[in-house]
């Protein structure tokens, strides 16, 4: 089987609209939640978010790029331009076919559903602009990745909640594994912060009107995200002939399923998926330094992992550092994995770990080293990255220093 | 229909039993409500009364609102009732 590197990573998050910035947020603990600035932000509820601000789409896009590139698109082709020129991949001939884009994204073009149907509904318009279906349709980053870069290879989009870009980023993963593709452009992208994506989330009453404290006892729900991560996987051979920096190597990954509850997490999944990463890494427990959280900050997902942590680990639960980076960035849902990856590439290539801020009040069901408030040095050799949705869906990813 | 009357209808359709089954002694457990349903029994009183229930499902012990019994949770919809006709 062949081995698999990342040379290359890109992103846009309410921390940073680059790997540069947003690692440097993480490093210092800052937090990208602010309050949400969109029309009829007044009706609802829930007005806090990780929204991506000082961002103006006419300087990255012309107005033909506009009209079908959806806020998702948006983030994606800029984390796709970073990640690429990075890697100094160029894709013609041979590598253009033996290369593609998969992509993780939940809600799709939110913000232009939620604009097209206020223009119908509530304006009681009768015409929409002719490209609201290829704005809106999930797959429109991941095809607009391909025009841009003339990827000619296995192209989709993966859509499974929260776990979505783990689950694409685990898909290109096997791609380079199996001999089936040389380089493929992975992670996810979400943007659902419009008064309809909210509106919806409020519903289920699992949101924080005040901050995302993984972990903490006091903690009060999730808080949404938007943005992109966006990484360059290659195969090793080729990336080490051309002389690619390499960042990381991804060394395992495992996905299953609760097939129990729609919402609520299951401690047997998570620890089940944990383990299966471990086993296709062939790693032991005590060689993993770092596991990105998925730590969601709401009362049910964060003492579940916790459990699972625990159960798999052992003894080597009370020395492994957990944190989880929502707190900073927010939940990117179907984007998250791909986001949250960066923090594992910190830990691995500069050896320093992203804390979990906001955190105020010690758990007992959550009593693991959460990297509490303030970053961490620490040489690490594993770190893994988790990723439990709603549905019941789990992936996790194992990478190795490189 | 009594505010009493009109949760308990509610309740009783969340739990897929007879009202008469549903008690204000009664616990959203023993009545087999889970979580989920728990979260679709508050939005059903809302649009109900037209009330807002200030309830969050991850702290479910510190919301203003008690959901402990069938009594207790008339008792809050009762409140929120009186302080919205105020």
């Amino acid at each position: 089987m062949r081995r698999v590197v990342i040379t290359g990573a890109g992103t846009v998050n309410a921390l940073g609209q680059n790997v540069p910035d947003t690692l440097e947020a993480m490093r210092e603990g800052r937090c990208g939640i602010t309050d949400l600035e969109f029309p009829d932000v007044e009706r609802l509820s829930i007005r806090i978010g990780g929204q991506i601000k000082n961002f103006d789409e006419n300087e990255r896009f012309n107005r033909q790029q506009l009209a079908l590139y959806d806020r998702f698109t948006q983030f994606t082709l800029i984390a796709a331009r970073e990640a690429i020129a990075q890697s100094g991949l160029e894709f013609t001939d041979e590598l253009s076919a033996r290369a593609g884009v998969v992509l993780g994204n939940s809600g799709g073009g939110m913000t232009t559903l939620d604009e097209n149907y206020r223009s119908v509904y509530e304006e009681g318009k009768n015409r929409v602009h002719p490209f609201v279906v290829p704005k809106l349709m999930n797959n429109a980053a991941a095809s607009h990745v391909s025009m841009e870069f003339n990827l000619r290879g296995p192209s989709f989009t993966v859509s499974s909640a929260c776990a979505s870009s783990n689950h694409a980023m685990s898909q290109a993963f096997q791609m380079i594994h199996g001999g089936f593709c040389r380089a493929m452009i992975t992670g996810g992208s979400e943007s659902m912060l419009c008064f309809g994506g909210v509106k919806a989330w409020e519903g289920l009453r699992v949101m924080s009107k005040d901050a995302c404290r993984p972990f903490s006892a006091n903690r009060n729900g999730m808080v949404q995200g938007e943005g992109a991560g966006v990484f360059v996987f290659e195969e090793y051979e080729h990336a080490r002939k051309r002389g690619a920096t390499i960042l990381a190597e991804v060394v395992g990954f495992a996905m299953t399923s609760d097939a129990s509850d729609i919402v609520m997490p299951s401690k047997m999944g998570a620890a089940r998926t944990i383990a299966g990463a471990l086993n296709d890494a062939k790693i032991t427990p005590d060689q993993v330094g770092y596991i990105n959280a998925h730590g969601t900050g709401t009362a049910a997902n964060d003492k579940t992992e916790c459990a699972a942590v625990s159960d798999v680990f052992g003894h080597h639960a009370d020395k492994v550092m957990i944190s989880s980076t929502k707190a900073m960035h927010g939940h990117l849902i179907g984007g998250t994995g791909a986001v949250e990856l960066l923090a594992c590439i910190m830990a691995l290539r500069d050896g320093v770990i992203a804390p979990t801020i906001g955190y105020e009040e010690f758990d007992p069901e959550c009593a693991l080293d959460v990297v509490p408030n303030e970053a961490r040095e620490a040489r690490i050799d594993y770190a893994l990255s988790n990723a439990f949705a709603f549905g019941g869906l789990n992936s996790v990813l194992a990478l190795k220093r490189f | 229909m009594s505010i009493k009357d009109k949760v308990i209808a509610i309740i009783a359709e969340q739990a897929v039993l007879e009202p008469s089954d549903v008690t204000m002694d009664s616990t959203l457990e023993s009545l087999g409500i889970d979580s989920l349903g728990l979260v679709e029994s508050i939005f059903a009183i809302e649009e109900a009364f037209d009330i807002t229930v200030p309830f969050n499902a991850n702290e479910p012990d510190q919301s203003d609102f008690d959901i402990s019994s069938v009594a207790s949770i008339v008792a809050g919809i009762e409140k929120l009732v009186t302080e919205q006709a105020a």
